[in-house]
C-alpha cells in the first residue's frame, strides 16, 4: 500500500501521487539519573521496591516540606552534558510546573523551563551511509512524576509514589533526525553514551529512558517544517519507529486529501499499532511555570565544571578511532566493540590478556561472533558471560599458538560455559591438543593411503575432489585433534 | 499565681532558674488562666495535659543551662508540630498531624521549651484580622470585639491576654508586626534566611519568615537567639555569623543614623499616625539617634507587587491539599470532581480569592504583564533600601495606617484590608528584619506601633534602637480581663 523508496539503508521517504515526503523527528528524551537517592529528597531510587516504601515527607509533598537538590544529579546532568558535546551552563533556574493530578503530589512537577543546566551540544551517529551529526538543543533536570494503577482495583486508581520525586534529564534533539533508523542509532547513541559516563542505565524495561517524539512531514527537498506532532511517552525504540511510520503516514495522507494537519500531542496504542489525539494545542495545559521560590538558583563555576570533565572517561567517539589506530580493527568492527561500554571493556580485557603475541581479528571474530550469539540465546548482557575475558582470551592464545584447532576450540568453548573453565584444563583433561608432530602425522596418513589404494589412485589420476576424503579419514583417525594445516601438507606430498 | 503569667519571658527564666516558680507552677499558671479565657478564642488545639505533665519531667530533671528552661510556650498553628494536629486555620488540614516538626519549634524545645498548645490565625496566614480562620474569630484583648490583627492573631492575642510569656509568629506581609501593632506587644520579623522555613505551612515561600513576639524587646531577642539557625533542610536558609542578640543587647544607640521615609506619609493617614511617627522620631533623637531624611521612592508599588507576588506563589503552594494524600477529602464522581469539592470544602473565601489571584497572574499571557513585572518591580523596592542604608543604620516608620478595627468592619472590603499592610509589605519584598514596638495609643485608646526597620542580617541594631526607644516610650498596655467577667 505505502510505496516507501529507499535509496540508501536508513532513508525513509513516503512516496504518495508523485510527491515524495520526508519526515522530520525531533526527540525529547527522558532518562532517569543514575543515583542512589531522588532529585530534592533524601530516599532510595531502588528499582522494583514494594509500592509507597520509598517515600519521604517530601516526596509526598507534606505540609511545610521544602526541596533541597541533591548535587550528585547536578554531577550527573553537568557530565552528561559534558558526553554530549554541549555548553554547561554555570546558572541554571528551577521552575513550577503547575498541573493536578493524582500522582503529583505537591500540584507541580519542579523543572528547569526558562534556563537549563545544558545548553546547545551534539551527537554523532553511524549510519550505513557515513557519519551524521544529530544537535542537542538542551538538557534540564527535572522530578518523575508517581505512578497510577488503574488495572489493580476495580473502582480506584492507586497511587505508587516510589518514582516520585526521582531525577531525570529531559534531553531535547533537535528536529535533525529524518528515519526510524536514524531514530534508532540516536537512540542507541545516547544510551551508549551515558552508560559509559555512568549517568544513566539506559534501562527501557525499567523506564530508565522514554521519549517524546515529534514527527512531521514535508516534500523532500523543502526547508520550511510542516506542523508537528508530539507523541507522548513511548518507552521502546521499536515502538518509537512504530509510532513515526504511521504518524508519518497518517500526515502525508492528511495532506494528500488537503487537509491541514492539528498541533496536537497523540498516544501511541502499542496494540493497535497507531497513534491517537490526546489533546489539541487549545486543550493544552497552561502550566503556569514559575521559578520555584523554595530554591536558589543553581550557580555552577568553571572551575566545578572543568573538575568534573577531568572525570570523563574515555567516551565511545575516541574509544573506536583509538580501537581502530591501535588495534587496527576495522570500522565495522570498531563500532560494534564501542557501542556498549560492557562490549568495550571486556573486549580491551580479552586484548590485555592476550598478551603480547595477541591476534585482534581472532578476538574480534570470536567475541562478536561465538560469544554474542550465547548471549543472544541465553538473553543476558555481556557483564553476564558465562565466559570471563580472560578464559576467553587463553582459549584465544592456544589456538594462536597452534595447540588447538578452531574446530576444538568450539568443542572447548561449549565445555567452557559450565562454569567458566580454564581452556587449558579442559585440553588437558580430555587430551585435545592438537597432533602437531609431523612423523605421527605421517604415520597416521600412510596407513590411510594403504588402507585406500584405489581412492589414493583416483586421486593421482585426476579426481581431486577425492582429496576432501583423505583430510576427513585423516581428521577421524586423530579425533579431530590433527593439526589441519599440516594434515594439507603431508597429504599433498605423500599423493 | 496570675502573677506568673504576668511576667516577662526574661523575668520567668530568672525566676526558674533562682528555683522561685517551677516549671510546673508556671504552666498550670498559663492553662487555668487560658481556662478562663476560651472567650479570646486563641487556641485552635490546647497541649495542656502534655504540657503539665513535661513540666513535671522537667522540674525532677532540671536543666538551668538551656535558655528557655522549662518555659511554657505556645505557638501560632501553622508550624508543624510532631504528634500535635496542626491545621493553618483551615478546614482542608482540620484533622492534620504531622509527624515531624518545624526547626523553629525544635529549636525552641531543644532549649527547653514546652508547647501550650496551636494558636489561632488567618486561614494559611491569609488575613490582617484572623476573620478568616476557620475555627473562628479571635477577641483582641484590648477591647471586646476588636481584631488582635493577623494573621498571627491568635499569637498577638495570647501574648496580650497572658496566655503564654512569648510566642512565635510568621510574617510573610506583615504578619507578626501589624497584630504586634493592634495589641500593644512587640514583633520582630527577622531577615529572610534567619529563621529555618522547614515544617512552616506554607503561604508565598519567597516571603514567609517566622519571628518572635514578645511583651518587650529583650524577650524578643532571648527568643530570636534560640530559633534563628542555618538550616541544610531549606534551600534559602542562610548560613550567616548570627549574634547573641539578649547578650549583646544595648540601649546605647548614640550616633546611629535612623532614616524618615517621605514615602510612607501616604493619603488619607490618620492625624494620630503622624503624630505617632513625630513622637517616635522625638523619641530617637532622645536615644541620641540622627534623623536623616531619606526617599524610598518605589513605596507605593510595593503593595500591588506584594499582591501578585504572594498569590503567585500561594496558589502553587496550596496545591498540594487537593485531598489525595491527607487532609480534608470531599467524595466526588470521580478525580476532578473530588479536587473540586474538597478544594471548595476545604478552602475559605480568603484563600480562593487568593489562589485566584494567583493563577491569573501566572498564566500565560498575563504572566510576562503581572508576575514578571511585579518581580522586577520587587528589586527595585530592595534597591531603594540598598541606596537608604549607604545613608543610614535603620530606618523608622509607623507599623500600620491605624489602630485594630472591630470585627466585621472591613471583612468585606479585601482592597481596604489590604491597605493595612502598606508599611509592612516593602521590608518582606525586600527580605530585611523590621520590628513593631507599641509606642502609644489612638483617641479610643487602642495601641499604635512604630516600625523600626534594619539592614539585612542586621536584626542586633533593629534589637538595639527598639530596646532604647522602648525604655523611653514607657507604654503599657491597660489590659482589664474583660472577657473573664
Amino acid at each position: 500500500m505505502d510505496e516507501i523508496m529507499s535509496k540508501n539503508n536508513s532513508e525513509y521517504l513516503i512516496e504518495r501521487n508523485d510527491n515524495v515526503y520526508e519526515v522530520v523527528i525531533g526527540l525529547e528524551v527522558h532518562a532517569q539519573v543514575t543515583s542512589n537517592s531522588k532529585l530534592f529528597s533524601s530516599s532510595s531510587t531502588k528499582f522494583g521496591a514494594e509500592p509507597n516504601t520509598q517515600v519521604s515527607l517530601v516526596d509526598a509533598a507534606f505540609p511545610g516540606m521544602l526541596p533541597v537538590i541533591n548535587e550528585f544529579c547536578v554531577k550527573q546532568a553537568i557530565k552528561t552534558g559534558i558526553g554530549l558535546r554541549a555548553k554547561i551552563n554555570n546558572k541554571s533556574v528551577f521552575d513550577r510546573k503547575n498541573y493536578f493530578y493524582a500522582d503529583l503530589p505537591q500540584g507541580y512537577q519542579i523543572s528547569q523551563y526558562k534556563y537549563p543546566i545544558v545548553g546547545e551540544g551534539n551527537v554523532i551517529l553511524d549510519m550505513p551511509e557515513g557519519q551524521k551529526q544529530v544537535g542537542i538543543e538542551r538538557l534540564h533536570l527535572e522530578q518523575d512524576a508517581g505512578k497510577s494503577i488503574h488495572d489493580i482495583d476495580p473502582s480506584n486508581t492507586l497511587v505508587d509514589l516510589n518514582r516520585s520525586g526521582v531525577a531525570l534529564m529531559e534531553i531535547v534533539s533537535k528536529p535533525d533526525l529524518r528515519s526510524p533508523d536514524e531514530v534508532n542509532a540516536y537512540i542507541k547513541k545516547l544510551r551508549s553514551i551515558m552508560r559509559y559516563l555512568g549517568t544513566c542505565d539506559g534501562n527501557m524495561q525499567e523506564g530508565s529512558l522514554r521519549a517524546d517524539v515529534n514527527v512531521s512531514v514535508r516534500i523532500k527537498g523543502s526547508t520550511d517544517l510542516g506542523t508537528r506532532c508530539e507523541i507522548k511517552n513511548v518507552n521502546s525504540i521499536k515502538f518509537m519507529q512504530m509510532a513515526i511510520i504511521y504518524e508519518a503516514n497518517r500526515q502525508v495522507d492528511l495532506i494528500e486529501e488537503g487537509q491541514e494537519i492539528d498541533q496536537e500531542t497523540r498516544l501511541f496504542d502499542t496494540k493497535k499499532n497507531e497513534t491517537r489525539s490526546m489533546r489539541s494545542k487549545e486543550d493544552a495545559h497552561d502550566y503556569r511555570y514559575f521559578p520555584d521560590p523554595d530554591l536558589l538558583p543553581l550557580e555552577v563555576t568553571d572551575e566545578f565544571i572543568d573538575k568534573l570533565k577531568s572525570e570523563i572517561p574515555e567516551l565511545p567517539d575516541d574509544k573506536k578511532k583509538r580501537f581502530i589506530d591501535e588495534f587496527k580493527v576495522s570500522l565495522y568492527d570498531a563500532t560494534i566493540l564501542v557501542s556498549d561500554i560492557d562490549i568495550a571493556k571486556y573486549f580491551e580485557e580479552v586484548v590485555a590478556k592476550m598478551g603480547k603475541n595477541r591476534d585482534m581479528k581472532l578476538a574480534v571474530n570470536w567475541i562478536t561472533g561465538e560469544l554474542f550469539a550465547v548471549l543472544n540465546e541465553k538473553n543476558i548482557e555481556i557483564a553476564q558471560s558465562p565466559i570471563s575475558a580472560k578464559n576467553l582470551a587463553k582459549l584465544i592464545n592456544l589456538i594462536k599458538n597452534g595447540t588447538i584447532s578452531g574446530k576444538i576450540a568450539k568443542t572447548i568453548f561449549e565445555l567452557m560455559l559450565d562454569g567458566d573453565i580454564d581452556p587449558q584444563i579442559i585440553v588437558e583433561e580430555k587430551g585435545l591438543k592438537q597432533e602437531s608432530d609431523p612423523k605421527a602425522l605421517e604415520a597416521l596418513i600412510d596407513k590411510i593411503i594403504n588402507d585406500n589404494r584405489e581412492k589414493a589412485i583416483e586421486y593421482k589420476q585426476g579426481k581431486e575432489k577425492l582429496f576432501g576424503f583423505f583430510v576427513g579419514q585423516a581428521m577421524k583417525a586423530s579425533g579431530g585433534k590433527a593439526n589441519p594445516q599440516l594434515i594439507n601438507e603431508i597429504l599433498k606430498k605423500k599423493l | 499565681m496570675s502573677e506568673i503569667t504576668s511576667l516577662t519571658l526574661y523575668e520567668l527564666i530568672k525566676n526558674i532558674k533562682e528555683k522561685k516558680i517551677s516549671s510546673n507552677e508556671a504552666a498550670k499558671s498559663f492553662v487555668d488562666r487560658a481556662e478562663k479565657s476560651k472567650k479570646i478564642n486563641a487556641y485552635v488545639t490546647e497541649n495542656f495535659e502534655n504540657c503539665l505533665k513535661l513540666s513535671k519531667e522537667f522540674d525532677d530533671k532540671p536543666n538551668f543551662d538551656l535558655k528557655l528552661p522549662g518555659i511554657p510556650i505556645a505557638v501560632k498553628d501553622l508550624f508543624c508540630t510532631n504528634e500535635v494536629r496542626t491545621t493553618a486555620g483551615s478546614n482542608i488540614l482540620n484533622n492534620f498531624v504531622p509527624t515531624y516538626e518545624s526547626t523553629v519549634t525544635q529549636n525552641i524545645w531543644n532549649e527547653g521549651g514546652i508547647l501550650l498548645g496551636k494558636l489561632n490565625c488567618d486561614e494559611f496566614a491569609m488575613g490582617s484580622s484572623n476573620e478568616t480562620s476557620f475555627f473562628g474569630n479571635v477577641q483582641n484583648p484590648i477591647a471586646e470585639d476588636l481584631v488582635p490583627g493577623g494573621s498571627s492573631g491568635g499569637s498577638s492575642a495570647a501574648l496580650a491576654a497572658n496566655l503564654t510569656p512569648v510566642t512565635i509568629g510568621t510574617d510573610t506581609g506583615g504578619s507578626i508586626r501589624q497584630p504586634a501593632s493592634f495589641t500593644g506587644t512587640v514583633g520582630l520579623k527577622p531577615t529572610y534566611g534567619s529563621c529555618s522555613r522547614y515544617g512552616i505551612v506554607a503561604f508565598a515561600s519567597s516571603l514567609d519568615q517566622a519571628g518572635p513576639m514578645s511583651k518587650d524587646v529583650k524577650d524578643s531577642s532571648i527568643l530570636l537567639e534560640v530559633i534563628s539557625s542555618f538550616d541544610k533542610k531549606d534551600s534559602t536558609s542562610i548560613d550567616f555569623k548570627r549574634n547573641n542578640y539578649s547578650s549583646e543587647l544595648t540601649r546605647n544607640i548614640k550616633g546611629l543614623k535612623i532614616g524618615i521615609p517621605k514615602e510612607y506619609r501616604v493619603d488619607g493617614m490618620p492625624d494620630e499616625i503622624e503624630k505617632l511617627w513625630k513622637k517616635g522620631i522625638d523619641y530617637a533623637k532622645d536615644c541620641g539617634a540622627e534623623i536623616i531624611d531619606i526617599s524610598l521612592p518605589h513605596t507605593s508599588y510595593a503593595l500591588p507587587t506584594y499582591y501578585i507576588v504572594a498569590p503567585a506563589e500561594a496558589s502553587s503552594n496550596l496545591a498540594r491539599y487537593d485531598g489525595v494524600k491527607y487532609g480534608l477529602r470531599s467524595s466526588g464522581k470521580n478525580l476532578i470532581d473530588m479536587y473540586e469539592k474538597t478544594r471548595s470544602e476545604g478552602f475559605g473565601e480568603e484563600v480562593k480569592r487568593r489562589v485566584m489571584i494567583g493563577t491569573y497572574v501566572l498564566s500565560s499571557g498575563y504572566y510576562d504583564a503581572y508576575y514578571l513585572k511585579a518581580q522586577k518591580v520587587r528589586q527595585l523596592i530592595k534597591q531603594d533600601f540598598d541606596q537608604a542604608y549607604n545613608k543610614v543604620d535603620a530606618i523608622l516608620t509607623p507599623s500600620t495606617p491605624s489602630s485594630a478595627f472591630k470585627i466585621g468592619e472591613k471583612s468585606n472590603d479585601p482592597v481596604s484590608m489590604y491597605l493595612n499592610d502598606i508599611f509592612t509589605v516593602p521590608v518582606n519584598l525586600a527580605g530585611l528584619p523590621g520590628i513593631s514596638i507599641p509606642a502609644g495609643v489612638d483617641k479610643n485608646n487602642y495601641p499604635l506601633g512604630l516600625q523600626i526597620i534594619g539592614k539585612s542580617f542586621d536584626e542586633q541594631t533593629v534589637l538595639n534602637i527598639a530596646y532604647s526607644m522602648e525604655e523611653k516610650i514607657n507604654y503599657k498596655n491597660n489590659i482589664t480581663d474583660w472577657w473573664m467577667k
